[in-house]
């Protein structure tokens, strides 16, 4: 009995800070990313979820809502690909945790188990806008683990969207600088094969009746499993046209979905990219042009996008300074350098949603999805503009 | 000479006069940033040879008749940008047999065909002082350069004997970048020792120079170190300082104070929490804005406010891009990243030119749009603040050296399939 009053209580006290979690947001324009931006644009916000969003003029306020009011309103910011938290931002021993070397192919690491979620960097990343992180493994083993997707603002407990998205695999110098096998791009490829095919056939053997022949439980093969049945999406972290043909020969080969990561070459081969219908999470415009990445270029983005590639954008792992980039101001170069304005919003918002499978719930300003609201002070691509307010799962988490 | 006869013909053939280096070129209907002033609206600038010889409003000045007339109409220019910390070129500096090396000299290191320099003009970037890396207490002279095309060093420098003149500064390093096993200090007390002993060292052999008073047989031996040490000390050499932390860069004013250098601070990343003790030393600080705090200690405490900060504070703030830290191409983005968080726009702009300038020592010569100054100067498309602004030309002493609208040059711009062949990584950590 006492117990069912605290509950009754706890419910009421949530009832009381719903009702409180009431907010209008005006915006000169609204980006809603669900069709044309509105002039002079509300957002109404009740409790944690997206009440209605339209046109000043068509939307009456309820006198009980705190109104926030700002040039530009756009859903939060949305890094398709990041390893902050896991990576943080002073860069000693035991804060860096996106990287396993023991072992070339570690599918099983989860990112969740190394997750930090006070992590400086992550709270940094909110106060400019980014509200929603797919982050985890690092670049630089064959597989170096999973990823998961997460608030970076409000309750951590209601913080984590998936625990458990994709596995990192990586081709190239990262990884065969890392291990003596693979030490090579080849043998890298001969590695991940094999593997696939431990996986089929572990399996194979799980699914026999027979109690007695079935094979002890192993999580890295079962992880592997999970990319080849497509519960979990492969996330293939490549630069080169090289790695990038290697890559699709492998999901060919094994039918798994997958997405690339980096491809600072894909301009090399947009005609076999598009026909293997792959999105691409472009590497950071600004990446520096060494090493594998040599050859990157400011209009990659641009390019893609007129092929009819889906391309969005990331902050990447950065091994010194600066510790994380930021993901729409390394979309910004790419709409000074072709992309279209409304494309390079859409990358850094409802596409990034959709290629993460969490559109239902981010990456728009739309009725009864989640309450992430960003308003800027200007063209949030322009370099003199401001985050002044940002709002997730329908609370004020930074006000400028 | 049977070739300028042919041109000569060829120009008289298609209508046009023939430029020599006495000819005028003039700028027209452009926004003009001359730094030392605000800027003027459909301003003309005139440049004769490697010299601005004239610039004002379009209703002020009278444009002479032969002379060549560029239209430049709704952009905007602004003196040649100026770079007070990179690591293009190619360089080196001092190897780890030792934390100090002031004979080391990086101008006998730099490669002057390096594809990093197109990078630079690319940016907008007409001066550039090259640094060795911060791996040492002093790793080396570093050198003042123009980006002109050039196949060797001697058509970048802005000096004129390598022997005898003063082509740089002085890179000095404190904090955990110089940090190492021995000979390199442990610890930040002994970086400060080993720095403090040798410049007294310098100190006892100036006197012992000045005793000697051209007695050659009074003279000590002729020692590069200490010579180097001595312009220093004399003020004609200026000490470009690495340094993060506030305490690091308290020793830097302390150093400087005790010594009478004449020193710029370099990154000061922590330089708001004492940028009044900063001021009031006199002490300039060229500084950089990453897009994040971290990725070493130092670091964690960058802020984007710094420049905000300084400036504030009275403190003279120049930007520059530590290349390959940032990108060359991107280095109005420094300015606008400071006025971002605060600093003035006239602030900022100048934190890419005039301060700068003041911080090589070249005030009287670049950083400006003056009569009497080097035609250095770059055309943007637009507003120098917006992300949507190209760099349509660099031009470095009267002269194109970045042209937005040739292919050849355009690639460097965005980058693509080989274009950059020889950028290495620049490593700043010592002990390596």
């Amino acid at each position: 009995m006492r117990i069912v009053s605290i509950l009754l209580i706890v419910t009421l006290a949530a009832g009381l800070s719903l009702v409180h979690a009431q907010i209008a947001v005006r915006g000169d324009i609204v980006y809603t990313m669900n069709g044309d931006p509105i002039e002079d644009g509300v957002v109404l916000l009740n409790g944690k979820i997206i009440e209605r969003v339209g046109p000043a003029n068509e939307i009456a306020i309820p006198d009980n809502y705190t109104v926030y009011k700002g040039a530009v309103v756009t859903p939060g910011i949305i890094d398709a690909r990041s390893v902050v938290g896991l990576a943080g931002m002073f860069n000693y021993d035991h804060d860096q945790d996106q990287l396993e070397l023991s072992n070339p192919v570690q599918p099983e690491l989860r990112a969740i188990d190394a997750y930090n979620p006070r992590e400086e960097l992550i709270d940094f990343l909110l106060g400019l806008g980014v509200t929603t992180l797919h982050t985890g493994h690092a670049p630089g083993a064959l597989v170096s683990g999973q990823t998961m997707i997460v608030k970076t603002g409000g309750k951590y407990s209601e913080a984590v969207i998936d625990s458990s998205k994709m596995v990192v695999f990586t081709l190239g110098p990262r990884v065969t600088s890392n291990f003596s096998s693979p030490g090579t791009r080849s043998k890298s490829i001969a590695m991940l094969r094999s593997e696939f095919m431990k996986a089929q056939e572990y399996r194979q053997r799980q699914n026999n009746s027979d109690a007695g022949t079935k094979p002890a439980r192993d999580i890295k093969l079962e992880t592997l499993f999970h990319v080849l049945e497509g519960r979990l999406t492969a996330l293939f972290s490549v630069h080169t046209a090289t790695e990038i043909m290697a890559t699709l020969r492998l999901a060919d080969e094994f039918g798994f979905p997958f997405v690339l990561a980096g491809a600072s070459e894909a301009y090399l081969v947009i005609d076999e990219l598009k026909e293997s219908n792959v999105p691409v999470i472009i590497h950071p415009t600004m990446i520096r042009t060494f090493g594998e990445a040599q050859n990157a270029s400011f209009e990659t983005a641009s390019k893609l996008h007129d092929a009819g590639i889906s391309v969005v954008f990331q902050s990447g792992y950065e091994s010194y300074v600066p510790k994380t980039r930021v993901v729409h101001y390394e979309a910004a170069i790419a709409v000074a350098n072709g992309l279209p304005f409304e494309q390079g919003l859409a990358s850094v918002t409802i596409d990034s949603a959709r290629l993460l499978g969490i559109d239902d719930r981010v990456g728009s300003l739309a009725n009864g999805k989640d309450a992430d609201v960003v308003i800027f002070s200007g063209d949030p691509f322009e370099y003199l503009t401001n985050v002044e307010l940002v709002i997730v799962n329908g609370e004020v988490v930074k006000e400028k | 000479m049977q070739k300028l006869w042919m041109l000569a013909v060829l120009a008289v053939l298609c209508g046009n006069p023939v430029f020599t280096d006495d000819t005028l070129t003039v700028f027209t209907g452009a926004n003009l940033y001359p730094i030392v002033s605000d800027p003027i609206e459909d301003g003309v600038l005139i440049i004769q040879g490697s010299t601005i010889v004239e610039i004002g409003s379009a209703n002020s000045i009278t444009i002479p008749p032969d002379a060549r007339v560029i239209d430049v109409s709704g952009k905007v220019i602004l003196p040649g940008l100026i770079d007070t910390h990179s690591h293009i070129g190619r360089g080196d500096g001092g190897d780890r047999s030792a934390p100090t090396h002031p004979d080391v000299r990086i101008l006998d290191a730099i490669d002057a065909m390096s594809d990093s320099f197109m990078r630079a003009r690319a940016g907008g970037i007409t001066t550039v002082n090259v640094m060795p890396g911060s791996g040492h207490l002093m790793s080396g002279q570093t050198v003042y350069l123009k980006t002109r095309h050039a196949r060797t060093i001697y058509d970048m420098l802005l000096c004129d004997d390598v022997n005898s003149d003063i082509c740089g500064g002085l890179k000095m390093a404190n904090g955990t970048n110089p940090i190492g096993n021995p000979p390199f200090p442990q610890t930040r007390a002994r970086a400060a020792a080993i720095v403090r002993q040798l410049y007294i060292q310098a100190q006892e052999y100036r006197d012992k120079v000045k005793t000697a008073n051209g007695n050659p047989e009074k003279m000590p031996s002729r020692n590069l170190q200490m010579e180097t040490l001595i312009e220093v000390l004399d003020g004609k050499r200026i000490v470009h300082h690495h340094t993060h932390r506030h305490d690091d860069i308290m020793t830097v004013l302390r150093l400087a104070d005790e010594f009478g250098f004449k020193v710029v601070l370099h990154h000061v990343s922590e330089g708001w929490k004492v940028a009044e003790e900063i001021a009031e030393a006199n002490i300039p600080a060229s500084i950089i804005l990453v897009d994040s705090p971290g990725g070493k200690l130092e670091a964690v405490n960058l802020i984007y406010e710094n420049g905000h900060d300084l400036e504030k504070a009275g403190v003279d703030v120049a930007f520059h891009t530590d290349d390959p830290i940032t990108d060359s191409r991107l280095f109005l983005r420094q300015a606008a990243i400071g006025a971002r968080s605060g600093m003035s726009k006239e602030k900022a702009l100048e934190g890419l030119t005039l301060a700068g300038a003041r911080m090589l020592g070249m005030e009287d010569r670049i950083g400006s749009l003056e009569k009497g100054k080097d035609a250095d100067l770059v055309i943007l498309s637009s507003d120098p603040f917006s992300v949507y602004t190209h760099i349509e030309q660099t031009w470095v002493d009267g002269k194109v050296v970045y042209d937005r609208a040739d292919p050849e040059h355009y690639k460097y711009a965005v980058g693509g399939y080989q274009v950059y062949r020889t950028l290495h990584h620049h490593i700043h950590g010592g002990g390596q």
